[in-house]
């Protein structure tokens, strides 16, 4: 762990200085690889004539920062998730949140012909904040608060009760299938730009909110009781974390579909590297999931060229040991 | 006047005691079973009275709707009823092993296993190999996931050997590391129609033949009995390990024999109607409320819920939407999952 206050510092920027690299990575390299000198060239020297230029504007730009996007809001979302549980096993897609904001995208689809972005990002945020109320009144209240697992049943439930919902809304309407189900496996590919659009609003207003809450995050980590003695609103920080956790979740499932484990590995690590101070762990979470997603969705064009393997999947290949060694643990309590 | 049906050989190497209520109950089941699978065969598309439906299956020569009867709707039936059974009872063995009411094949990753070995086997083994290899493969894939769940589970140096809690846990999140993969393969895989392998996941037994019932039944007809047989340990696996072994039960050559059976009856299942959630664990909670008194009756119980389950999810799917013909699995998970949720809240308080 990373202690003293230049160490600290140099760790962030470490940290940045890999978002940077991966996002290079994730432009330059593909089918079509391309030297790192062509990438800047074709974002600050646009030639519209060249091919490779064309495709980092017209493909390699919008999925690198699609994946910064989702992919540092589930590092957020899980972080932030883990903080108000007190549980290392929460995360968007473990606890039903991801399957929640699918279905309701997925229902909206089938009977609601929506064709702006937006209305789907309010549907995924409703999606998300129904699931989050269920899992957390299922597994967070009552006894069951003592034991760490019970949320995370509560969230295995949750999950299959949505994705069959969402199974069974897919066969009605096979049309569809054939498209949604790379995007139910994860997908960053294949967006305009221009999709990201909508969702920047509710990610800014996300990011400010959790900066604003830092100082009750920490306190979170503590005992409910200790923190009210210190002056805390709990139910009040809690009501405000879930609104942040439901942008940031229903977000991200709303532009990319279903990437798990990315918001319970990230967690781990941050913690891992900073400690348990948030102002250092949540913008550490953020640049390391979003490189995490980058990284991936690079990888995800090398393992079966010419197709790319949705990288939700890969996310899960990695984020399964990260669970069972903290499942191992005597208690996953943080 | 005595309570139980004793059956015993000579030298007491087999012992099966059977309540006599809960044999009156099960004959209940059995008939409720069978009433239902005549309702299956009677509704669809085509509407055939009970009484030509019986007609048929008694002198299927003679009969006009001998088509639809005997090669669409007999053996489709027959599937269900067979993988509803061999998923309770592996359900109701399996909740009963590791003493956690919440386990059962789909939520701990065994039924994903034997998933993924049939896509794999599916995908690029189909043409060459003989079908009759699909349940081997569904189950050697899904007993390799129940060795790893089991290690990993594993604390060395505890007395308990294996904490159900964290059973549970490396279960779910093995369960997920598999559908992501067996997504992998769907997606990379050369199957031309990705949209039918995914109906497969869901759990269906649309298109059923015979050769799949016959294929199928062996499996079902020596396991489900194996682990009658093995009914009375069952019971005493439920204690802890010390009580069970102070009774004189060779505590751990019992739990690798009925896992054997557990695992082999999800797989079985599995291979032929794809991930059907939630029978597993389903059955059993019914079954112990209504014939769980026993080891026996549990099993029973069980086997034939699950097969209700099953048959009645089918037969809704093949008629509630006409025309369109809807996997079971849709329609057990529906009905499971907030089942497992209300599970979950009962447990809270």
């Amino acid at each position: 762990m990373l202690s003293t206050l230049p160490v600290k510092a140099l760790g962030l920027t470490l940290c940045l200085a890999l978002l940077l690299a991966t996002t290079l990575a994730s432009i330059a390299l593909g089918q079509t690889a391309m030297s790192f000198a062509t990438v800047i060239n074709a974002l600050f020297n646009y030639d519209a004539s060249q091919i490779e230029h064309i495709i980092v504007r017209a493909n390699r730009l919008n999925r690198a920062v699609l994946a910064a996007l989702v992919g540092s809001s589930l590092a957020i979302a899980g972080t932030l998730m883990q903080a108000m549980t007190r549980n290392g096993l929460a995360s968007p897609s473990l606890l039903g949140i991801n399957a929640g904001a699918l279905f309701f995208v997925a229902l909206a689809f089938t009977f609601l012909s929506l064709t702006r972005l937006q209305d789907y990002i309010y549907i995924a945020f409703f999606g998300a904040a129904i699931a989050g109320l269920l899992v957390y009144s299922l597994g967070m209240t009552g006894s069951a608060s003592r034991s760490p697992v019970s949320i995370v049943l509560a969230g295995a439930a949750i999950t299959a009760l949505f994705l069959a919902f969402t199974q069974g809304l897919l066969i009605l309407n096979r049309e569809s299938l054939e498209g949604i189900l790379y995007w139910l496996g994860g997908s960053v590919a294949g967006k305009p730009l221009s999709s990201v659009v909508p969702f920047l609003p509710f990610y800014g207003i996300a990011i400010v909110g959790t900066a604003l809450l830092v100082r009750q995050i920490n306190l979170m980590m503590l005992d409910d009781d200790v923190a009210r003695s210190l002056g805390q609103r709990v139910v009040i920080t809690r009501l405000a974390l879930g609104v942040v956790i439901v942008l940031l979740a229903g977000g991200a499932v709303a532009l990319a579909g279903m990437i798990g484990f990315i918001g319970l590995i990230i967690p781990h690590l941050a913690r891992g590297l900073f400690g348990r101070d948030h102002r250092w762990v949540l913008p550490s979470a953020a640049m390391l999931g979003a490189s995490l997603l980058l990284g991936a969705d690079t990888l995800s064009r090398f393992i079966v060229p010419p197709q790319e393997v949705p990288v939700g999947a890969l996310t899960a290949l990695v984020g399964t040991p990260v669970f069972i060694a903290i499942a191992r643990k005597r208690s996953p309590t943080l | 006047m005595t309570t139980h049906y004793l059956f015993r050989s000579t030298s007491e190497a087999l012992a099966l005691a059977v309540h006599r209520q809960t044999f009156k109950r099960c004959l209940v089941l059995l008939g409720l079973t069978l009433g239902l699978l005549l309702l299956y065969l009677c509704l669809g598309s085509t509407r055939i009275p009970p009484m030509d439906v019986i007609a048929t299956l008694i002198s299927p020569d003679t009969s006009e709707h001998r088509f639809v009867i005997q090669t669409l709707r007999l053996p489709r039936g027959l599937l269900a009823l067979l993988v509803g059974a061999g998923l309770g009872v592996s359900g109701a063995l399996l909740q009963q092993l590791v003493r956690n009411p919440l386990a059962s094949p789909d939520i701990i990753g065994i039924s994903d296993g034997a998933a993924l070995g049939a896509v794999l086997f599916l995908a690029w083994l189909a043409g060459t190999v003989s079908l009759t290899w699909l349940p081997p493969v569904a189950i050697a894939s899904a007993a390799i996931t129940a060795t790893v769940i089991y290690g990993l589970a594993w604390t060395p140096g505890s007395t308990t050997a294996v904490a159900p809690i964290r059973l549970v846990l490396v279960g779910i999140a093995l369960a997920a590391a598999l559908k992501a993969v067996a997504t992998l393969v769907l997606v990379m895989s050369p199957l031309s129609t990705t949209v039918q392998a995914y109906i497969w996941l869901t759990g269906t037994v649309y298109g059923a033949q015979w050769q799949d019932v016959t294929r199928l039944l062996p499996w079902t007809l020596t396991l489900i009995p194996v682990a009658m047989l093995a009914a009375r340990a069952l019971t005493l696996l439920g204690m802890n390990d010390e009580q069970s072994r102070g009774l004189g039960l060779a505590v751990g050559r019992y739990r690798l024999l009925l896992l054997a059976c557990s695992v082999g009856l999800a797989g079985s299942a599995v291979a032929f109607a794809g991930g059907m959630a939630f029978v597993g664990l389903m059955a059993p909670h019914l079954a112990r409320r209504y014939t769980g008194q026993t080891s026996t009756g549990l099993i029973l119980g069980a086997g034939l819920t699950g097969a209700c389950l099953v048959l009645m999810a089918d037969l809704l799917g093949r008629v509630a939407f006409l025309p369109q013909d809807l996997p079971a699995g849709i329609f057990v998970s529906g009905v499971g999952a907030p089942f497992f949720i209300y599970l979950l809240y009962r447990r809270r308080s």
